[in-house]
């Protein structure tokens, strides 16, 4: 069983997967970030890797992402910080990011380093589907990751199976088709989530994009087993200060510890 | 005996969008729904009878066309071969955008869109989609970079006066490569109602092949016009400049599977190939993904996608359309690059010995011709892609 599956194996609900930027807002935060994570109530880590290009990403990812290359980030100088992650982290960590630094890194070469780090999955918005069966998928399999495909509301219903079945872990439902960061009417979202709840997919859903605090937490958990935290927790970091603080303070907010 | 191996996939990519290894669509699940839409829809619609009616009508009624192919009898003797221009500049709105943006609009009808946007470089593109929003009487949102809407000024009025919004991009290098990521965000934020319309032979299929169609209709006025002119309908060199490569996909199109024809693309260098400061994609890139396509993209060894420049804000590009890519591996096209000093130079001396003043990208096609080594019996096609009253500025620096 994988680390994932475990997670939801031991949680029924309210699963809280939160967003981070490596290398932000300093280069060498990113394990800080990680462990205050994890000290404070997250189940899951999803670990941005920063790209130039991220389009399916708001403006407050995009800003972080474009400092923390500017701090120096990239995927080798990733895998040297997080290469001892698993002494310290030990809930799961997957990575997110675009394809275009991983094929100029290798994208078997990528697969292997993040299982050898102890990486749990990979989300990758812009690989689509033809691909991932054409060629990546295999790669992906072979080296026991968990890939993640997202959904929306406009993805037709045998579409939303298919990506299921090639999921492990969970599948990403993405509460509106909409960059990362914006509102949105939670009532529109509710509906959409109990379809996806009705399907019995093989894999449990995480709802992301547009949760910030207690009330979208909770509003977004309701039909779910849990829901993914990004621009909300990287507006924290940006207001500076202390990184544990900041992170249980927020987190405390949303879990309403 | 054939100069080249011509390939059926240039015109033809496959049913994922690919020529060769280059193309498909790398985009989110949050844009699968309109661009799958698209790709099992345009084709039907492109050549439905009643949909080219009304495009043919508009090329001929509302654009212009065809446009003239023009002996350049001064060019000609100084260059010693005979060369003709392809005066897409003399499209309504000054450049071949609006051949696509036409197509594009006829096409976002027909889908029962209310609202487009686009991005754009040099504005013509801008000026080009907000003129056949007017015309149809549909919203319409322009993505343009920050540095672009200070350096094309005259655009941008334009653009506002025929009822366009201009939203300013302000990530990255505020260029081109932005007002693209900016326009993809949006269409992402409100998908079902807004039609895209990409302004080159750039992103996720289709929309690469869907733009070399609509302007496919410039070689296919070349091959007619040359033919009435010399005898032959093809010449020995066709010329354009590549950004994206819109007007070279244009012009290439109908000469991709005729051998006997060179294709020549010509790229910004910038202050030179190897300067740093550069849009010479083919000489500086390698594959990649950039804007749901892959292709060949200007890059550090990382990955990042790099801020390219150019004196032209049309080609100051960090990729280029995945055909060119093909047409760039597989040699059946030669890529040449001419400097910003190059182009300026050419633009004024076109001016001077033709009475044509060019935009600043399509002067980049005429910097190559004396390098070409051409032969006294040779035909050459330049794509004369737009003119130049949007470089005024940039040219009035330089009087």
């Amino acid at each position: 069983m994988s680390k994932l599956e475990l997670v939801f194996k031991e949680k029924s609900k309210r699963i809280l997967n939160v967003y981070c930027t490596a290398g932000y807002p300093s280069l060498d935060s990113t394990m800080k970030v990680m462990a205050s994570l994890q000290k404070n109530g997250a189940d899951i880590i999803e670990l941005g890797m920063p790209y130039s290009d991220p389009l399916a990403d708001g403006e407050v990812i995009q800003v972080s992402s474009m400092k923390a290359l500017a701090n120096g980030m990239n995927i080798a100088v990733l895998f040297e910080q997080i290469k001892d992650m698993r002494k310290s982290i030990t809930i799961p960590v997957i990575l997110m990011g675009y394809m275009n630094p991983i094929l100029q890194y290798g994208f078997e070469a990528f697969c292997k380093k993040a299982k050898e780090v102890g990486i749990d999955g990979l989300i990758l918005p812009d690989l689509p589907l033809f691909e991932f069966e054409d060629s990546y998928g295999k790669i992906i399999t072979e080296n026991n990751l968990d890939f993640i495909f997202l959904v929306t509301p406009e993805t037709p219903d045998q579409r939303v199976k298919k990506l299921d079945s090639l999921s492990n872990g969970f599948l990403y439902a993405v509460s509106s088709s909409a960059t990362t960061g914006k509102d949105k009417d939670f009532n529109v979202v509710a509906q959409y989530l109990q379809k996806l709840q009705a399907m019995h997919l093989k894999n449990p859903i995480l709802v992301g994009f547009g949760i910030k605090d207690k009330a979208t937490f909770d509003a977004a958990t309701m039909h779910t087993r849990g829901a993914i935290i990004g621009s909300a927790y990287i507006q924290q970091l940006t207001k500076g200060g202390d990184i544990e603080t900041t992170t249980s303070e927020f987190l405390n907010n949303v879990l309403g510890a | 005996m054939p100069l080249f191996n011509v390939n059926d996939n240039y015109q033809n990519p496959t049913a994922e969008g690919y020529y060769g290894d280059y193309g498909g669509a790398y985009i989110p699940e949050m844009l699968y729904s309109n661009v799958e839409t698209l790709k099992t829809q345009y084709l039907q619609i492109m050549y439905d009878p009643i949909f080219q009616a009304e495009f043919q009508y508009l090329l001929k009624d509302y654009v212009g066309r065809p446009t003239p192919l023009f002996l350049a009898e001064r060019l000609s003797k100084e260059i010693g071969a005979t060369i003709y221009l392809k005066r897409e500049d003399l499209c309504h709105t000054g450049a071949h955008k609006i051949n696509n943006t036409v197509g594009q609009i006829i096409l976002a009808q027909r889908l029962g869109k209310k609202k487009i946007i686009a991005e754009t470089g040099a504005g013509q593109h801008g000026v080009a989609t907000a003129t056949v929003c007017a015309l149809k009487g549909m919203e319409c949102v322009i993505y343009m970079g920050e540095k672009d809407i200070e350096r094309q000024a005259p655009n941008v009025a334009r653009m506002k006066m025929l009822g366009a919004t201009v939203i300013p991009a302000k990530s990255g290098s505020k260029t081109l490569k932005d007002a693209t990521n900016e326009a993809i965000r949006a269409w992402i934020n409100e998908p079902n109602e807004t039609h895209y319309i990409i302004g080159s032979v750039v992103g996720p299929h289709p929309y690469p092949d869907m733009v070399a169609r609509f302007q496919s209709v410039i070689s296919e006025e070349i091959r007619k016009q040359l033919k009435e002119k010399t005898g032959s309908e093809l010449p020995t060199h066709v010329v354009a400049c590549v950004g994206g490569g819109s007007n070279a996909a244009g012009a290439f199109y109908h000469f991709l599977n005729e051998p006997t024809v060179q294709i020549v693309a010509v790229e910004a260098a910038g202050h030179g190939v190897h300067s740093g400061l550069s849009a010479a994609t083919t000489q500086l890139g390698s594959p990649g993904i950039l804007h749901g396509s892959k292709s060949i993209v200007m890059q550090t060894s990382d990955g990042q996608v790099v801020e390219p420049h150019s004196i032209s804000a049309g080609l100051d590009y960090p990729g280029i359309g995945p055909l060119h890519a093909f047409l760039y591996e597989s040699k059946r096209g030669i890529f040449l690059s001419a400097t910003d000093e190059e182009a300026l130079e050419s633009a004024f001396h076109l001016s001077k010995i033709e009475g044509i003043i060019p935009a600043l990208e399509t002067a980049h096609a005429f910097s190559v011709l004396p390098k070409m080594n051409l032969k006294a019996s040779d035909v050459v096609v330049v794509c004369l892609s737009g003119r130049g009253d949007k470089d005024l500025a940039t040219y009035m620096e330089h009087l």
